[in-house]
């Protein structure tokens, strides 16, 4: 015993061990309850919705994927199927899984920080709210024909025409393309030597990478919503 | 607390009470490791855990809530499966009975309904803090990567029980969904560079996914099988792994 106390006061290791009988098993327990309750009152007093009987010759309208794949129909606003429904996903769930692997800063560890890892926090952060307002924009702000309305404006049927979009010209469209990522990863890094250093080349590209992506993808909403803009880059195989 | 006591004897000192449980619980520290390690389903935990790690203000408790809601949805998911067949002729009617005629079955869908979105969320929150508090560092890189494919699967599971009711909602939703399948580069008839490998509507991946080119009879089939068997047998796999590296990985991460 007096051994530990001598170590813990020296600092040596940390002994904040507690029995895990009741201390954590109650809580858990106590939140099992609350989480029954819950869903149980809850569903006491609001039904599960049901609709009529499924009619493939009468389209919902709007026909709306479940709430949490809203964030993902909405950008088809933006993009095309391919890339707003398959291969953007896709990144999402790829840059989810490299994360471990391309944050290599070890500090903040197990512990809450925002001051010792503001960047990957930053981004974190903001990619999930983004995640969440183009969901909430999705399911609260379309209505039929996906045209958009405020909150509190009506869903009718007779919206303004949208305005006529027009595709930005190939090679202006390329040029745009490659410079953005181009200039995206060179000045970053030159600005921020150690930034760049630290995490070395193949880290430093695929997490700018990844944040590029998102950028873009906010920039290409700009483009569309601002400028009318509905390719960058329009070919017979591919546009984006 | 007399009247309290007077009756915890009554009750605790007699035969029957003596015949299922043997002997008292005397609250020593042996015996609150026993509890713990003598467990089929406590022994998932450490008998011992740091302090910080039972405080609801580092996990949110939410890893732990969100395995209570999948242990939820699994007994509410047992029970509609007593009453629900998956064919489009009935699916709809059998439904309709679970809310109007079948005793607490409104209850049991609405709460097995409201249990999804739940569950929706309390992973995403969980993700949430575990991002916060850095704990995807090393040593416990895999097992964040390990919660990645949990995340999929409970979006697919939750999305795969959207078509069983069989009503408009799920229908359409379902549409919308496996349309995308449709434009998968190479692999759908109208994805980009498809016309390499040849894909038509009736050999593509949403057909795949589907068992036709429409939503009918096989993709609801599908669709049951998928989220009645298929998708929970790999997410309670992935569970186990889960639980398991994070007691490996030296148990709930904390500050050194
Ligand atoms: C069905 C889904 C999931 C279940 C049931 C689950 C359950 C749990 C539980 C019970 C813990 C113990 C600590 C706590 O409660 O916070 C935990 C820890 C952890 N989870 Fe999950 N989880 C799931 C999904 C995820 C996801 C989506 C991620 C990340 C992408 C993730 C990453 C982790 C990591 C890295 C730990 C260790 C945290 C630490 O040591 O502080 N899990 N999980």
């Amino acid at each position: 015993m007096e051994v530990m106390e001598e170590k813990k006061r020296a600092g040596e290791f940390r002994d904040d061990k507690v029995f895990t009988w009741p201390n954590l098993v109650a809580k858990e327990f106590l939140a099992a309850i609350f989480v029954t309750i819950g869903l149980l009152s809850y569903s006491y007093f609001v039904d599960a919705p049901l609709r009529e009987l499924s009619n493939p010759g009468e389209a919902e309208n709007p026909a709306k994927a479940p709430w949490y794949f809203l964030g993902l129909q909405e950008l088809l606003v933006y993009f095309d199927p391919w890339f707003a429904g398959v291969v953007l996903p896709g990144i999402i769930v790829l840059g989810l899984i490299l994360i471990p692997y391309l944050d290599n800063n070890p500090k903040g560890n197990g512990y809450y920080t925002f001051k010792e890892r503001k960047f990957a926090v930053s981004v974190f952060v903001l990619g999930y709210v983004f995640w969440y307002v183009l969901i909430y924009i999705g399911t609260a702000l379309r209505g039929p024909f996906w045209a958009f309305f405020w909150p509190w404006e009506e869903w009718t049927h007779d919206f303004p025409t949208p305005p006529p979009m027009h595709d930005l010209p190939l090679p202006l469209g390329v040029a745009l393309l490659v410079g953005f990522y181009f200039v995206g990863l060179v000045l970053p890094a030159m600005i921020k030597r150690d930034f760049f250093l630290k995490l070395g080349v193949v880290r430093y590209v695929l997490t700018m990478g990844l944040l590029l992506t998102m950028i873009g993808t906010v920039i290409k909403m700009v483009l569309r919503l601002m400028f009318n803009v509905k390719y960058m880059i329009a070919t017979p195989w591919i546009n984006i | 607390m007399k009247l309290i006591s007077d009756l915890k004897k009554k009750i605790t000192e007699n035969e029957i009470w003596r015949s299922i449980f043997r002997h008292g619980y005397a609250d020593t520290p042996r015996n609150r490791v026993l509890q713990i390690i003598s467990n089929i389903w406590l022994h998932l935990h450490p008998a011992k855990v740091r302090e910080h790690a039972t405080k609801i203000r580092f996990t949110w408790c939410m890893g732990g809530i969100t395995f209570f809601i999948f242990l939820f949805e699994t007994l509410t998911g047992i029970l509609l499966m007593f009453y629900y067949v998956p064919d489009v002729n009935r699916a709809y009617a059998d439904i309709v009975d679970l809310m109007y005629v079948v005793p607490f079955g409104r209850l049991l869908r609405n709460s097995h309904r409201w249990g999804a979105h739940a569950m929706v969320i309390t992973v995403s929150v969980h993700m949430f803090r575990v991002f916060l508090t850095g704990s995807y560092k090393p040593p416990r890189q895999f097992n964040w990567v390990v919660g990645v494919f949990l995340l999929v699967l409970t979006f697919l599971l939750s999305f795969t029980g959207y078509l069983l009711p069989w009503d408009q909602l799920g229908y359409w939703a379902i549409t919308v969904g496996t349309n995308m399948a449709r434009a998968t580069p190479l692999l759908g008839h109208e994805g980009p560079f498809s016309y390499i490998l040849g894909m038509r509507p009736d050999n593509d991946i949403r057909f795949a996914l589907l068992g036709g080119t429409m939503i009918e009879a096989p993709a609801l089939l599908r669709a049951y099988v998928w989220h009645c068997i298929a998708i929970p047998v790999i997410a309670s796999a992935l569970m186990m792994v889960h639980f398991w590296r994070v007691r490996k990985d030296g148990g709930i991460s904390g500050p050194l």
